[in-house]
């Protein structure tokens, strides 16, 4: 199961004694302070782990993939994702002991996409 | 922004939370994400984005002194999908 926002909200009632309703509120607030800062274009950077970017894409040709029919895709400007070096690593190491856990999750998700 | 800039930030809005509280909340929230992430679960933040791990196939690599191929064994990497509200938000401020 995914991590949620209810998830990360537990941990801070669990490990830093705020109260359920303080929890909820700080991770909303913690989210909307990062959307916030990427709205005004500013950069987002989290040491430890990792920067958020934004990256203008020019338009150009797309198709829809159902019928084939070309549709242009308009000028935008997207967010990018760098994780930092030491949560990479963070998962470089773990990823050794969990290969098969994870080996076995791509199977199931490539059997059910087949 | 940055880590700091962030605390800051919501140290004001949360007068109700001693300063190294917040600092706390903040490390608190990242590190349960690294965590989460390097046990191979992923992230999923409604208007926000999720977090996932991709898979990078083992490949013959070179050394870049010397030109000898070594093998790069494969590994996982950290992956950001921006959710819709956030993605909107972000094309929206420059089309404004």
């Amino acid at each position: 199961m995914a991590v949620t926002k209810a998830d990360l909200a537990d941990a801070l009632y669990h490990e830093l004694g705020l109260n359920k309703r303080e929890a909820k509120e700080f991770v909303e607030l913690f989210f909307e302070r990062l959307r916030d800062a990427l709205e005004r274009g500013e950069d987002v950077k989290l040491s430890g782990f990792g920067n958020f970017g934004l990256r203008e894409k020019n338009s150009r040709p797309g198709r829809n993939p159902k019928t084939g029919e070309a549709i242009p895709i308009s000028a935008r400007r997207v967010v990018t994702f760098r994780a930092s070096q030491k949560l990479k690593q963070r998962v470089e190491e773990n990823s050794k002991l969990l290969g098969d856990k994870l080996n076995m999750l791509r199977v199931q998700v490539n059997a059910g996409s087949g | 922004m940055t880590k700091s800039d962030l605390i800051d930030v919501l140290a004001v809005e949360q007068p109700q939370l001693i300063y190294r509280d917040v600092e706390l909340a903040v490390k608190g929230l990242l590190d349960r994400m690294a965590s989460a992430l390097s046990e191979g679960e992923r992230i999923e933040v409604r208007g926000f984005g999720s977090f996932s791990l991709h898979h990078r196939p083992s490949r013959v690599g070179r050394n870049p002194k010397t030109g000898a191929a070594v093998e790069v064994p494969d590994k996982y990497v950290p992956h950001f999908k921006p959710g819709k509200e956030l993605r909107e938000r972000v094309d929206r401020a420059i089309k404004r």
